[in-house]
């Protein structure tokens, strides 16, 4: 009986359940920091220059490459005894295959790191590993190797690296430009030509058409004379002796990794992960960088918000405010919450069939009929998916804000109504400033679903590679018909749909990371703003 | 400046002695109020009666909360309603300003006239009457804004546009509860930052800043220290200069302190209601004796 007695005091002590509840979110805390790490370490870790190692097989081949992995073999395949086997990129995929190789740890002779291997990051092929060769400069032999030729390499690398740029600058924005217009162009003469107008009208036309045609041909030109400044070769030795010309021009860096000093490493990760922020994707997505798909990331979240929130908000204030409370809205209540718990893809398809082809059909069928039969609405698009998203994350936003209206006391409401306001101004002035925190609380809920949100947007406008971004120089400014890229669809894309799975692994690691870092940066700013609201009060901080 | 023709006429009569300020008041009134104003009354308990309740009964429903009440509020002075809990003190009170319009399902039976003007009948401005009669509530509810807004928020309602003379009267509505000096460096923080009985005296100025005639306060200081207490009842003696006000306390001596008449009231009937003095030293009914000396069950 006292025993009893003295296990019920240490339950009543309460000090268990403080130790349950706190494991609990020790739990939770080292799962999330372990999946962030892990995350961080795979994709902020592929940034890092590794050292070039020089492997001496026993069959007397070599391989030269980073040495990514160890890992133990399983004992069936050998005797009993433990092997480890490793994993090389060799890159130098246009003449070996593959950029992979395991070998065997007992077939390896000699490891060596020498200072003269190099690394170049190509636009094509992906990386190459070797030891320079001959420069050459239009067939003529520039320098030698190892007669200090990295001098004149520098230099001139960086020259055709300038005119490569300029080259990329003028068919990004020159060559579109003309492009769009062009196509505008073809599409007003077609329509002319359907109405049979007058002569006149199509003439100028045609005019102006001959007219961007020059323009068009005096551009390519352009482009051409830039093209043939573009004459530096460097001739690379693989490991295997093989001799490889690689352009100048096809050449994003080129450094040699174990000569390097920890700062010049720290500098190059820098530089990578800068590409990798900034620059558009190469490699179908497998390297450089993921700009577009940030960019279509934040566009679609903001325009999410945009739509979502007035909506929520407004449907909200009628089912508390004004509706009736009785067993229809509690039915719409029950039905409104339940919706958050419809598997997203049934969302796309709602989106895929009513806004897309409904809606975007009805609107083509009015306001685009020239450019049929190619859809400009009646295709996914920026604006479906982010109005998809919108629905999916409605019931988050109504949810918060029916608990914010929940939690304003009654007492504020009287006081506004005793001293003659009526409804509307009561819930204009008084409610829905109160309600900004809740607002905002709905909308930093919303934002962290959406941006993590893949499926719905599969069906609704996302692509793997989209030609240009839903905002640009040419009128009218914002395309909103336009597809775009995702950062969830990209590590999908990446991860799950590349050819080449190896090379994109940290490519899936650093994008997932980059997309938690957008939300936790879209979600802080609405973080902070509701901070300032409590501390202030709305009226100090608007 | 001011929207409504009202406004400017409160602004004007500001500064005009009491007297003049019911007459003009009447006057810009329709002409059928001033008729009922002049009618005879012959149950008129108290010289020139203000607020004005005839044979009142009120249901929540089914069940009844006032039973056939009738009294007269004089003008200037300070009514106190006391009674246990549940008597139906603060239903009476918000037949007043009409705030039981806000709750679904209620009956009113009888007549409550306010300077002559039937307060429930159907060409009532609801927003015009409420704020003729202000409302101060148990607990002080400032807005989650600013001080300044706090006390301009009823006036930006009745049309006030932010400038000179809208500071001018957050400026005296602060001052008339005795907060000017506390606060006038700080009216642009939020009103949640005020502490101890500066957010109820915050309410009070609230309300007053748009002029009302008639003042109601719902046990008021129930949830201030006696030091806060003191300092509002300090202020309903100066507020009665210019404000009718009642008062609903469960504090005896605040009520036999600050009120110039009290009504008693028991299970929705009121019981008796007479000079503060004689209700206190002198009560016709046992009920309030019992009551007032806290010998009531
Ligand atoms: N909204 C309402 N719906 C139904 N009944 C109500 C409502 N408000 C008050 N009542 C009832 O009416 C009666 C009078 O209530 P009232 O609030 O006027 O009392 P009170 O004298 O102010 O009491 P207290 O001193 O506790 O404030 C009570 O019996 C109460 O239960
Ligand atoms: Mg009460």
């Amino acid at each position: 009986m006292r025993y009893f007695a003295s296990k019920m005091t240490i339950w009543r002590s309460g000090d268990p359940f403080v130790w349950l509840s706190g494991g609990a979110l020790a739990l939770i805390l080292l799962l999330l920091s372990g999946l962030f790490v892990v995350v961080t370490v795979n994709g902020f870790g592929a940034m890092w220059p590794k050292r070039t190692a020089k492997l001496e097989l026993r069959s007397g081949d070599i391989v030269l490459g980073e040495i990514v992995e160890r890992e133990l073999i399983p004992p069936s395949r050998t005797s009993s005894v433990e092997a480890f086997r490793l994993q090389v990129k060799r890159g130098n995929r246009d003449l070996s295959g593959s950029d992979f190789v395991w070998l065997d740890e007992a077939e390896i002779e000699r490891i060596s790191y020498p200072e003269e291997a190099v690394v170049i990051e190509r636009r094509q092929w992906g990386n190459f590993y070797g030891f320079p060769a001959r420069l050459l400069w239009r067939n003529d032999v520039v320098a030698g190797a190892g007669d200090g030729s990295w001098r004149k390499l520098e230099k001139l690398l960086a020259e055709e690296q300038n005119i490569v740029r300029q080259i990329r600058e003028i068919e990004r924005n020159e060559a579109a430009a003309l492009g769009y217009k062009q196509e505008k162009l073809r599409i007003e003469i077609k329509e002319l030509e359907k109405r049979g107008a007058q002569s006149a009208r199509l003439a100028s036309a045609r005019l102006r058409g001959k007219a961007l045609q020059r323009e068009y041909i005096e551009l390519e030109q352009r482009l051409q004379a830039k093209r043939q400044l573009l004459s530096g070769v460097l001739e690379m030795r693989a490991a295997g002796d093989q001799l490889k010309r690689i352009e100048l021009a096809e050449i994003v860096r080129i450094y040699q990794p174990n000569a390097m000093s920890w700062l010049e490493r720290l500098l190059l990760c820098g530089q990578r992960i800068i590409e990798f922020v900034f620059d558009d994707p190469r490699e179908s997505n497998t390297e450089g960088g993921v700009f577009p798909a940030i960019f279509g990331t934040v566009m679609m979240v903001l325009m999410m918000s945009i739509t979502v929130t007035p909506l929520g908000v407004l449907a909200a204030i009628y089912l508390r405010e004004y509706a009736k409370q009785g067993r229809f809205v509690s039915l719409v209540r029950i039905a409104v919450n339940n919706l958050a718990g419809v598997p997203s893809i049934v969302f796309g398809v709602f989106g895929l069939g009513f806004f897309v082809y409904t809606l975007g059909g009805s609107i083509d069928e009015l306001f685009f009929e020239k450019y049929l039969p190619n859809p400009t609405f009646g295709t996914g698009g920026i604006l479906w998916a982010s109005l998809t998203l919108a629905l999916l994350t409605l019931p988050t936003v109504i949810v918060a804000t029916e608990e914010g209206l929940a939690a304003i006391p009654r007492s504020l409401r009287e006081a506004s109504y005793a001293l003659g306001a009526t409804k509307l101004e009561t819930t204009w002035r008084i409610v829905i400033p109160s309600l900004v925190p809740s607002i905002l609380t709905g909308m930093i809920l919303a934002v962290a679903r959406a941006a993590g949100e893949v499926a719905p947007l599969m069906i609704t406008g996302v692509v793997k590679l989209a030609p240009s971004l839903p905002i640009d120089a040419n009128w009218p400014f914002f395309h909103f018909d336009r597809k775009f890229m995702h950062l969830g669809f990209h590590i999908y894309d990446v991860g799950f749909q590349s050819p080449n799975v190896d090379a994109a692994r940290p490519m899936v690691f650093a994008t997932t990371v980059l997309l938690l870092l957008i939300v936790l940066l879209l979600n802080l700013s609405a973080i902070i703003f509701r901070a300032r609201l409590r501390k202030v009060g709305l009226s100090g901080a608007l | 400046m001011f929207k409504t023709a009202a406004k400017y006429a409160a602004q004007e009569l500001r500064d005009l002695p009491p007297e003049s300020m019911i007459s003009d008041a009447n006057e810009k009134k329709e002409p059928e109020e001033l008729i009922s104003a002049a009618a005879p009354s012959s149950i008129r308990a108290v010289r020139s009666a203000f607020l004005e309740v005839r044979n009142l009964n009120f249901y929540y429903g089914e069940t009844q909360a006032l039973r056939d009440v009738s009294l007269s509020i004089e003008q200037h002075k300070v009514t106190a309603l006391i009674g246990p809990s549940g008597c139906g003190k603060s239903t009476l009170l918000r037949c007043f300003n009409r705030m039981n319009d806000l709750v679904d399902d209620i009956r009113i039976e009888g007549s409550l006239r306010l300077g002559g003007q039937e307060i429930y009948s159907r060409e009532v401005d609801v927003t015009e009457l409420r704020k003729r009669v202000g409302m101060v509530f148990q607990k002080s509810n400032p807005f989650p804004k600013s001080i300044y807004e706090n006390v301009a928020f009823g006036l930006r309602i009745h049309g006030a546009k932010s400038g000179a003379k809208l500071d001018e009267i957050v400026e005296e509505s602060l001052k008339a509860v005795a907060l000017w000096d506390e606060v006038k460096d700080r009216l642009g923080e939020t009103a949640h930052q005020l502490s101890g009985g500066q957010p109820q005296r915050l309410c009070i100025a609230r309300a007053i800043a748009v002029e009302p005639e008639v003042l109601l306060m719902d046990e008021p200081c129930s949830a201030l220290d006696p030091i806060a207490t003191a300092k509002i009842e300090e202020l309903i003696h100066e507020l009665k200069l210019k404000y009718t006000v009642v008062i609903v306390t469960h504090n005896m001596q605040q009520a036999s302190r600050v009120s110039d008449y009290t009504a008693f009231m028991l299970l929705g009937k009121l019981v008796e209601f007479g000079l503060t003095t004689k209700i206190f030293q002198n009560p016709d009914h046992e009920d309030t004796l019992d009551y007032i000396t806290g010998r009531f069950g």
